[in-house]
């Protein structure tokens, strides 16, 4: 047996270092479907899982992806899938059947552009409403944005912990950009690592109820063989896991699955602040532009603008508070992301027209250059 | 009356240590054959001395899909058409489990067919349980990829256009390594057809031809008893048929029996011989 955790200083793709990320969380399942430009994961996760005891298996399409790591979550395993903007699309289904029955994996999206087959070798940041609405029904999500190879490594570890102690899928928002460059990549020591696994009943099998919350707000949950002869469903269902079709049954699971992540936000809500101190002008971004921004913040700073960067870590849920806070200090904002305004919405509700909010965005296909951030600053302490 | 008939103590049922109680009664119309296809599947679990705590149920959308809430053991109610690649996981997950797919012809066979043929090419160790009604009952009865050419459903009121599926030879074809289809009718043989999948590894697929009076039944002048009675005059018992001689056909004759027990290395072993190079 090879080890899970490559402690060491590597040179990786981000898709690599998801991957690694990804091992060294512990998964031990993966279930996976070709599609560029996230396919480099699922060939790591090929080679690396049986030599660590794990199992990766190729299905036949993005659903049956989908599927398979939700079933493999119940059998016991860490499980993660990997794909892009046409697989995510086909996943949404199976996606809501994770929330709904409270299923701890992790989905990673590597974004390029679309809509449709779009340009399939070339970013994009266009999927972050998708991930956030794109499966039926209302719901909370977890999605976390990394911006470079060293950071997913991290941050898929973080999914990893995030959906564990939830119970739900968390999607790891990469892009093209992030999962095909090479950077350093410094793998810790297993005993630095921390990983959080899902919370095993206790007490008599058969009261348990595998929809009953805990303390946090999320329920313990065994594995299928275990003996505790649960009954899951993507039906309205109640804290037995037993269907029941009634408005009420409806509104007390809702209030349970969205709950525990509204009244865990502090737990779960990651950001960076850089320069932000005395900025009159915050870009706010995430992923691989939130480096475009920073190059962007520093160039305007040598020009005697105040501006600074919040990072989004975590995009989903949405950073409210912070939004709210910086838009009472700020003078104006400008969001950053490969899209033609997605986050940049939610940062204008969050402004609620306290101050302009304004969009640097791109079709996709390319970064955004720090260039056009930097005239953007300049417009802004112009007008 | 309803409520004087719930104070009547209802005797205990044989297999009441294997179903959830407390959801009965079921779904399941008047007429309908899923319950006997239910009743022999926990009666080939329950006779077969293989540790039912190890076993789990994984069913697909649909009237037939409603078995894995009756059963009390790990069952997984999953998505439209998905009980195989969710149950592919749940075995690849952890192999001691004995995954049984519970579900109807339509998930099965239409939205869910990719899924069926890929399990039984890789002969992924699962038995896969099809009730046939030959439409989509939960919807209000459907023109399926099992419906007979020209029978009528509210999809095809002028008869259907298309031909059917015959199960046995997709089975057949796509590599499973156990076939076999029975009606409601043949119990005994349908639960020993269980019984010898439970108990076998590899991919294993059995088709249960099932009445479903209320919604196909109706508009094709095919009373409860009348499936029946077909089944009985029409079917003929033919071990070890030519999977690619078995179509359906309600006129001339409908083949039923075991028509393929061979062994071939499943999916797992597979992956353990030549993956884990330990």
């Amino acid at each position: 047996m090879k080890q899970a955790v490559l402690t060491g200083e590597h040179f990786l793709t981000g898709d690599v270092a998801c991957a690694e990320g990804a091992l060294a969380a512990g998964c031990l399942f993966f279930g996976g479907y070709p599609i560029t430009p996230a396919t480099e994961i699922a060939e790591r996760m090929s080679e690396r899982l049986p030599e660590i005891g794990g199992t990766f298996i190729q299905m036949e399409d993005e659903i049956a992806a989908m599927a398979s790591i939700l079933g493999a979550s119940w059998a016991g395993k860490k499980t993660m899938t990997a794909t892009s903007g046409p697989g995510f699309s086909l996943m949404m289904e199976n996606i809501g059947l994770g929330i709904v029955t409270e299923t701890p994996c992790v989905v990673v999206n590597v974004q390029r552009a679309g809509p449709s087959t779009g340009l399939p070798t070339q970013g994009a940041q266009a999927d972050m409403m998708q991930a956030r609405w794109g499966s039926h029904g209302h719901y909370e999500i977890i999605a976390l944005a990394p911006a470079s190879p060293q950071e997913i490594f991290y941050q898929t570890i973080e999914a990893f912990n995030l959906s564990e102690k939830y119970r739900i899928p968390v999607l790891i928002m990469s892009d093209e950009i992030v999962g095909h460059m090479s950077e350093r990549v410094s793998i810790p020591a297993e005993k630095d690592i921390v990983t959080v696994s899902r919370t095993a009943p206790k007490g008599r099998k058969d009261r348990f109820k595998p929809f009953q919350p805990g303390p946090n707000g999320v329920a313990p949950m065994p594995a299928a063989g275990q003996g505790y002869n649960v009954h899951i469903t993507g039906l309205t269902h109640d804290e037995k896991g037993y269907p029941v079709m009634t408005v009420e049954a409806q509104e007390e699971m809702m209030a349970r699955i969205t709950g525990k992540i509204r009244r865990n936000l502090d737990d779960i809500i990651r950001t960076e602040s850089y320069r932000l101190e005395d900025a009159e002008i915050a870009v706010i971004s995430y992923g691989v532009s939130s480096r475009t921004s920073l190059a962007a913040v520093d160039e305007a700073r040598n020009l005697g603008i105040k501006a600074g960067l919040l990072r989004l870590i975590t995009v989903w849920p949405f950073p409210e508070e912070q939004i709210r806070q910086l838009a009472r200090r700020v003078k104006k904002m400008i969001t950053v992301e490969i899209n033609l305004g997605q986050i940049c919405l939610e940062v204008q509700r969050c402004a609620g027209g306290r101050i302009p909010v304004t969009l640097v965005g791109h079709a996709g296909g390319t970064i955004i250059s720090p260039e056009r951030v930097v005239a953007e600053l300049k417009e802004a302490v112009s007008s | 009356m309803i409520e004087t008939a719930s104070r009547i103590k209802q005797p205990e049922h044989p297999l009441d240590d294997l179903l959830r109680t407390d959801r009965i009664p079921h779904i399941w119309c008047p007429g309908c054959g899923i319950g006997t296809v239910f009743s022999s599947c926990l009666i080939a679990m329950k006779n077969s001395g293989l540790n039912l705590q190890k076993m789990a149920m994984v069913s697909g959308i649909g009237c037939s899909g409603r078995a894995a809430g009756y059963v009390a053991m790990d069952s997984f109610h999953t998505t439209h058409g998905r009980a195989i690649p969710f149950a592919t996981g749940l075995k690849l997950g952890n192999p001691e489990l004995n995954v049984v797919v519970f579900s109807g012809d339509g998930d099965l066979f239409a939205i869910g067919g990719n899924h069926f043929i890929h399990a039984a090419r890789r002969n992924m160790d699962l038995t896969v349980i099809c009730v046939n009604n030959l439409n989509y009952g939960m919807t209000g009865g459907q023109m399926a990829a099992t419906t007979p050419h020209l029978a009528k459903t509210t999809t095809t009121p002028m008869g259907n256009p298309e031909a059917p599926f015959n199960l046995p030879l997709l089975a057949y074809a796509a590599g499973a390594t156990y076939i076999s289809r029975w009606t409601i009718l043949h119990t005994r043989d349908l639960t020993r057809s269980i019984d010898t999948a439970l108990k076998r590894k590899g991919f294993s697929f059995i088709e249960v031809l099932s009445p479903c009076p209320v919604n196909y039944g109706r508009r094709n002048k095919e009373k409860a008893f009348d499936s029946l009675k077909l089944y009985q005059d029409k079917g003929i018992i033919k071990n070890g048929a030519n999977p690619s001689e078995i179509e359906m056909d309600f006129e001339k004759g409908i083949t039923l029996g075991d028509f393929l027990d061979v062994d071939r290395p499943t999916c797992i072993e597979q992956y353990d011989k030549t993956c884990r190079l330990i």
